[in-house]
C-alpha cells in the first residue's frame, strides 16, 4: 500500500510551508530518510525527508505551491501498485495559495537582531589580524574589527569576511530602541554628494515583505502589545574573560576559536539554572518552567533573522557550544536550516556587538519570558583603586516579562551572569 | 711659431700655475670640496701637445684636468665656477674638479675612474673614422692607468682597429703614492706600447718645446693613417697627488731637485735666451694671469649656486 | 600582422634601423662574420660591411668604452654583450660612464647608444654564464633598462632604445630565442617605460617581464581551469618604471604575485612590492608574494637547474597562496 506524504509541521506553529522543489523525481527510488523535497517555511527553507521507502509514484504538488501543515504532497510505494485514489487535502485546512502569510501568528523563534558576533584574532600586541584592505571597508561600513571573524591565513579578517558581514547586517533592528539601523553603517563612511537642485523627482519604492519578515513583524508586534516589558542593564568587566579566550584559543586551530559570545552562551545557562523563572513561559495563570536549558542565538540571513537554539548550554563545554553555533549559524545562513536548529529555545540572546553597539535593548520572542542583549566589549577607562586606567567593559540589558518576574530578580539574574563572566574559570569546571 | 703665440703660450703656463695655486687655497678654506688634483709642474705637457693640435683633433683626458681645460680654451671664469660647484660652472656645478667639458671647444672631460676614459676615446676615434673626418683624439693618461685593464683593452683596439688616437702618457713616476718601479711590470711606460705594435717615444715632458714638437710629428703621423702613436712625457708634480696627500712616499730634496727644473722657468730661460720675449714683458703676463685668476675667484665666489630643481636635470636626455 | 620568432623580431629591428640612419651600427664579438652567437646578425656583414658590423676582440670595457665614445661623437651605436655575464668586466663602463656622463656634465654630452645583452639560465650553462642581475642595472639612475617578453615588444622597444638619445640596455633571454608572436608589419615603435596588460582577469595580479611573462602566461592557463582569473602586468621596461597599470590592477585585484628569473632578495619583485605597499597599502588584502630563482649558484646539472628556476607550477601554487 502507497504511503502517502504530507506537508511536515516544521514549527509549533507552523501553518503552512511552500513546495519549493522536489528533490526526487517521479519514478525514482527512495529510501526513509532520503531527501524528498525542500520546503519553505517562515523561517527557512528545510530539507523534508521522505518517512517511507519505494518508488516515487506521485507528486501532488507542483513546485511553488504553498501547502498547509498535513496536507498531502506525495506518494511513496511499489513501483507497480495501483494509484485508486490520491488523497484530498482536508478543506478547512486548506489556504489561500498565494504569498501573504496565515493568520496565525508566525513562527516563534524568528528574531530582529543580527548576527552573532564572532570576535576576530588578535596578534600578541592585541592588534586584530585584519588586511589593509579589510580594515579600511570595516571603518568605511562602521563595522567594528574586533567582532569580525577572519577567514584568511591565521585567522586574518579579509575583504570577504567584511563584505559577508555587511550583506548579513540587517535593514533594521525592529526592536531595538536605538536609531534605525539605517544609520549606523553609515557611520564612517563618507559623505553622499549633495544633489543637485534641479534633481528628477525621486520615484517611491516599493518592496514586498519576504515571508520572513512578515512573521518577524507579527511576533514582534505580538510580543510588545501583549507582555509587558521591563528592562534591566548591567555592565560587566570583561577583562579576566578576554584573557581567557585568547589563551584557550591557542590551543584551537583556526575555525574552531572561541568567541566572546560563545562564553556569554554558557554563562546564560548556567546562570539560568540558579533563576528558573526566567527559564520559562506563562501559561495562563501559572509559569511555566522548562526543564531543559536552552539558549537561543540570534543570527543574521539573508531577508531577516532566525534564532538558532544550543540545547543544554547549561552542561555542553564551550568548545561544543562555539561549534554548534558556527554550524548552525552557517546553515542558517544559507537557508538549510534543519528544524532542531530553531526549535525549542527557552530563552534567547542577542549580541550587535560586533557593530560596536554599547547597548540596546531587544523585544522578548513569544512565549519565552526574557532575553538578553549585548553590547560590545570593549577598552573604556574605569577606576581602579582611585586611579582611572583601561579595562575592559561590555553592556548587557535584559527584557523580561513582568507577568512572570520582577526588577529584583531580574537584576540578580544579571549578577549571577556577573559571576560567570568576570571570572569566567567557573565556566570551565 | 711667432712671438704672439709664444707669449700665448706663456700666458696659458702661468694661468694654469696660478690657478692651481688659488684652488689649493680655497680647497683648505673648505669652499672646494671633494678631491682637488693640482697639475702644478706639468704644465708644459699639456700646453705643449695641446698647441700641436688642429681643431678638429679632440683631446680628452683624466682628472688632472684643470690645466687641460685652460689649454682647450675653457674660461678660468668657468673653470674656477666649477671648482666651486657653482651654476656657471663648466659642469653647472654637477661634475666638479675632475669632470670639466666643453665638446665646443673639442674637450671630451675630465675622467675620474682610472684608465675608463681610454675606451672612451677609441670611441671618439671610431666616431671620426667612422664619419671620414681627419680629426685625432688626443687621449692623456698617467702612468698608474697604464696597469689597469682598460689601458690595455683600448691600446689593443685602437691598433687592431687601425684607429686615430694619439696616447699621451704623463709619467709624473707615482700613481698616487705608488713610484712607477713599484707598479709597472717594465720601467718606461713606453714599452708597454711595443707590446701592441704601436710606435712609440719617450719624451721631456718639462721643456714646451720638446713636447710641442714631439705633438706635431705624432699627431701627422697618426692623422695619416697610420694608426695610433704613444707619446711618454716625463714630467713630476710639485704638489701630492691630491690635496691632503701627506707625500709620504717621496723625499723633500727629490721635489726641491724637481722644481729646480720648472716647466715655466725652462720656458722663461728659452724666450729670453732667444730673445722672443724680455724678462719684463714675461713678468707682465705673470701679473696679468694673477689678475685674472683673482677676477676668476670672484667670478666664481659671488656666482649663484644651482637652483635645487638642476638635482633632477640632466639624469636623461629629454626625449622629444 | 606576422608571427615571428624573437630572435627574428630582434634582427629585423636591427637591420631597419641600420638601413634607416648610416649613423647606427652594432659592434660585439662575433656579430660580423660569426653572424652572431644568437644568429641575431646573420647576414649582416654581408649586407652591410665591416665598418657598420664589427667584430671587436674579445674586450668587453672597450666594447662598451668606444660605444660610449662614439655616441658622444653623435654615432648611434650598439653594443652587444654576448651574455650579460660579461657585463660584469664592463660594469665600469655602463654604470659609472654610460649612465652618468649626460649628468656629471651638466647635459654637454648625449649617448644615444644601445647596449644589447643576453642574460637567462636553463640551458645547463652552469653559474657564471646563466645569470639575471637585470636590478643591478636598473638601480642606476641615467640608464635606461628594458627587457621585452614577446616579439612584438622587443621589436618595437629596440627601435624606441636604437632611436633614444640615452643610454639603453636591452637586455634578451638566451632561452627565447624561438618564442614565437604576432609582430604589426612594417615599421612602428613600442615607448620605453610602459607596462603593459598582457593578459586581463580579476582575481589576482601577477606582475612580471621577459621570461616571466612567458611562464606566467602559461600559469594563468592552468589557474583559469580552477576558475582563477590572473592579471598578468608586463613591465617591459624595468627603469623607468611604469606603475600605473600595476596599481590600477592591483586596486581591482587586491593580492599580488612577482614573478622574476633573478633572485628573490634584492630583487625586481622586492621593488615593485615595496611601492605597491606604499602605493596601495589601503587595498592590500594578501601579503605579496614573490616567485624568483632559489638563493643558489645555478647548476649545471639539468635537474638541479631546473628546480632552481622559477617554474609554472611555482607561479599556480603562489596565487593559490594568496588567494588564501
Amino acid at each position: 500500500m502507497a504511503e502517502t506524504i504530507t506537508m511536515p509541521k516544521l514549527g509549533f506553529d507552523m501553518a503552512e510551508g511552500t513546495l519549493v522543489r522536489w528533490v526526487k523525481k517521479e519514478g525514482e527510488e527512495i529510501q526513509k530518510g532520503d531527501v524528498l523535497a525542500e520546503i519553505e517555511t517562515d523561517k527557512a527553507t528545510v530539507e523534508v525527508e521522505s518517512s517511507a521507502s519505494g518508488t516515487v509514484r506521485k507528486l501532488l504538488v507542483d513546485e511553488g505551491t504553498a501547502v498547509p501543515v498535513g496536507d498531502p504532497i506525495a506518494m511513496v510505494g511499489s513501483p507497480d501498485e495501483k494509484i485508486e485514489s490520491i488523497p484530498t487535502p482536508e478543506p478547512e485546512s486548506k489556504t489561500e495559495k498565494t504569498a501573504p502569510a496565515p493568520a496565525e501568528s508566525g513562527p516563534a523563534t524568528a528574531k530582529p537582531e543580527p548576527v552573532t558576533a564572532e570576535p576576530a584574532v588578535t596578534t600578541p600586541t592585541g592588534r586584530v589580524k585584519a588586511s589593509p584592505l579589510a580594515r579600511r571597508m570595516a571603518e568605511e561600513k562602521g563595522l567594528a574589527l574586533a567582532n569580525l571573524q577572519g577567514s584568511g591565513p591565521g585567522g586574518r579578517i579579509v575583504k570577504r569576511d567584511v563584505e559577508s558581514a555587511i550583506s548579513a547586517q540587517p535593514t533594521a533592528v525592529s526592536s531595538a530602541t536605538t536609531a534605525p539601523a539605517q544609520a549606523a553603517p553609515q557611520a564612517g563612511a563618507a559623505l553622499a554628494p549633495l544633489p543637485s537642485i534641479n534633481a528628477e523627482p525621486r520615484q517611491d519604492q516599493r518592496v514586498n515583505l519576504t515571508k520572513l519578515r512578515q512573521a518577524i513583524g507579527r511576533r514582534m508586534t505580538e510580543s510588545k502589545q501583549q507582555f509587558p516589558h521591563f528592562y534591566v542593564a548591567h555592565e560587566y568587566k570583561m577583562g579576566q574573560l578576554m584573557a581567557l579566550r585568547k589563551q584557550v584559543n591557542q590551543y584551537l586551530p583556526d575555525g574552531e576559536k572561541l568567541s566572546v559570545n560563545d562564553f556569554i552562551v554558557k554563562a546564560a545557562g548556567l546562570a539560568l539554572r540558579q533563576y528558573p523563572n526566567l527559564n520559562a513561559r506563562l501559561d495562563g495563570e501559572a509559569v511555566l518552567r522548562f526543564g531543559a536549558v536552552n539558549v537561543g542565538v540570534a543570527v543574521t540571513v539573508p531577508g531577516g533573522l532566525l534564532t538558532v537554539v544550543v540545547r543544554d548550554a547549561d552542561q555542553k563545554p564551550l568548545r561544543q557550544i562555539s561549534l554548534e553555533i558556527k554550524s548552525m549559524a552557517a546553515r542558517a545562513r544559507d537557508g538549510k536550516v534543519k528544524p532542531d536548529d530553531v526549535e525549542g529555545s527557552t530563552f534567547s540572546t542577542s549580541n550587535l556587538g560586533m557593530y560596536d553597539v554599547e547597548n540596546f535593548i531587544a523585544i522578548i520572542s513569544p512565549p519565552e519570558a526574557a532575553i538578553l542583549a549585548l553590547g560590545s566589549a570593549r577598552e573604556v577607562p574605569v577606576v581602579q583603586d582611585g586611579e582611572v586606567v583601561p579595562g575592559w567593559r561590555m553592556k548587557a540589558t535584559i527584557s523580561v516579562d513582568h507577568r512572570v518576574s520582577d526588577g529584583a530578580e531580574a537584576a540578580q539574574f544579571m549578577q549571577a551572569l556577573a559571576t560567570y563572566l568576570e571570572e569566567p574559570l567557573r565556566l570551565m569546571v | 711659431m711667432d712671438k704672439s703665440e709664444h707669449l700665448d703660450l706663456y700666458h696659458q703656463m702661468v694661468l694654469i700655475r696660478h690657478l692651481e695655486e688659488n684652488a689649493a687655497e680655497l680647497y683648505q678654506q673648505g669652499k672646494i670640496g671633494g678631491f682637488l688634483h693640482l697639475y702644478i709642474g706639468q704644465e708644459a705637457v699639456s700646453t705643449g701637445l695641446i698647441s700641436a693640435r688642429k681643431p678638429q683633433d679632440r683631446v680628452i683626458t683624466a682628472y688632472r684636468d684643470h690645466g687641460v681645460a685652460i689649454n682647450c680654451g675653457l674660461s678660468a671664469n668657468e673653470v674656477m665656477a666649477e671648482l666651486l660647484g657653482k651654476a656657471t660652472g663648466c659642469s653647472k656645478g654637477k661634475g666638479g674638479s675632475m669632470h670639466m667639458a666643453d665638446p665646443e671647444k673639442n674637450f671630451w672631460g675630465g675622467h675620474a675612474i682610472v684608465g675608463a676614459h681610454l675606451p672612451l676615446a677609441t670611441g671618439l676615434a671610431l666616431g671620426d673614422m667612422y664619419q671620414g673626418n681627419d680629426g685625432v683624439t688626443i687621449c692623456m693618461f698617467g702612468d698608474g692607468a697604464t696597469n689597469i685593464g682598460f689601458f690595455h683593452e683600448a691600446f689593443n683596439l685602437s691598433k687592431v682597429w687601425n684607429l686615430p688616437v694619439l696616447w699621451v702618457c704623463e709619467n709624473n713616476q707615482y700613481g698616487m703614492g705608488t713610484a712607477v718601479n713599484r707598479a709597472s711590470a717594465v720601467p718606461e711606460i713606453r714599452q708597454k706600447a711595443d707590446g701592441y705594435g704601436i710606435p712609440n717615444e719617450r719624451i721631456d715632458g718639462m721643456d714646451i718645446m720638446k713636447v710641442r714638437e714631439a705633438a706635431l710629428g705624432a699627431l701627422e703621423q697618426v692623422r695619416s693613417g697610420k694608426g695610433p702613436y704613444l707619446l711618454e712625457f716625463l714630467t713630476y708634480r710639485y704638489r701630492g697627488h691630491s690635496m691632503g696627500d701627506p707625500e709620504r712616499y717621496r723625499q723633500k730634496d727629490e721635489v726641491l731637485k724637481w722644481e729646480e727644473e720648472d716647466p715655466i722657468g725652462i720656458y722663461r730661460k728659452y724666450l729670453t735666451s732667444k730673445k722672443i720675449a724680455s724678462a719684463k714683458a714675461l713678468n707682465e703676463i705673470d701679473t696679468q694671469a694673477e689678475e685674472e685668476i683673482k677676477q676668476a675667484v670672484e667670478f666664481a665666489e659671488s656666482s649663484p649656486e644651482p637652483a635645487p630643481e638642476e638635482l633632477f636635470t640632466d639624469v636623461y636626455v629629454e626625449e622629444v | 600582422m606576422t608571427r615571428i620568432t624573437m630572435r627574428e623580431a630582434i634582427s629585423q629591428a636591427i637591420w631597419e634601423e641600420m638601413e634607416r640612419d648610416p649613423k647606427v651600427f652594432i659592434q660585439g664579438e662575433e656579430v660580423g662574420v660569426w653572424g652572431g652567437t644568437y644568429a641575431v646578425t646573420k647576414g649582416f656583414y654581408d649586407h652591410f660591411g665591416p665598418e657598420r658590423v664589427r667584430d671587436t676582440p674579445i674586450s668587453e670595457a672597450v666594447i662598451v668604452g668606444s660605444a660610449i665614445g662614439a655616441a658622444m661623437t653623435g654615432l648611434r651605436p650598439i653594443a652587444e654583450l654576448m651574455t650579460i655575464n660579461f657585463a660584469f668586466v664592463a660594469m665600469d663602463h655602463i654604470v659609472n660612464e654610460a649612465a652618468k656622463l649626460h649628468y656629471m656634465f651638466g647635459g654637454h654630452f648625449k649617448l644615444p647608444l644601445v647596449i644589447r645583452a643576453v642574460g637567462g639560465g636553463g640551458r645547463q650553462l652552469a653559474a657564471t654564464h646563466s645569470q639575471t642581475p637585470d636590478v643591478i642595472f636598473a638601480h642606476f639612475p641615467g640608464l635606461t633598462v628594458v627587457s621585452p617578453g614577446t616579439p612584438e615588444d622587443a621589436k618595437g622597444l629596440l627601435k624606441s632604445a636604437i632611436r633614444s638619445d640615452n643610454p639603453v640596455l636591452f637586455i634578451e633571454h638566451a632561452a627565447m630565442y624561438q618564442s614565437r608572436g604576432e609582430v604589426p608589419d612594417g615599421d612602428y615603435t613600442i615607448p620605453i617605460g610602459k607596462s603593459k596588460i598582457q593578459r586581463p582577469g580579476r582575481d589576482v595580479t601577477i606582475v612580471t617581464y621577459c621570461k616571466g611573462l612567458e611562464l606566467s602566461l602559461k600559469a594563468a592557463e592552468e589557474l583559469a581551469k580552477d576558475g582563477i582569473e590572473a592579471e598578468i602586468v608586463d613591465l617591459r621596461t624595468l627603469r623607468p618604471l611604469d606603475m600605473e597599470p600595476v596599481l590600477e590592477s592591483f586596486k581591482k585585484t587586491n593580492r599580488a604575485v612577482m614573478v622574476e628569473e633573478g633572485w628573490k632578495s634584492y630583487g625586481v619583485g622586492a621593488e615593485i612590492s615595496s611601492r605597491i605597499y606604499e602605493e596601495a597599502f589601503d587595498y592590500l588584502d594578501a601579503p605579496i608574494k614573490r616567485v624568483a630563482q632559489k638563493e643558489v649558484p645555478l647548476p649545471y646539472n639539468r635537474t638541479l637547474e631546473q628546480m632552481a628556476l622559477p617554474q609554472v607550477p611555482d607561479i599556480v601554487s603562489a596565487v593559490k597562496e594568496v588567494l588564501k
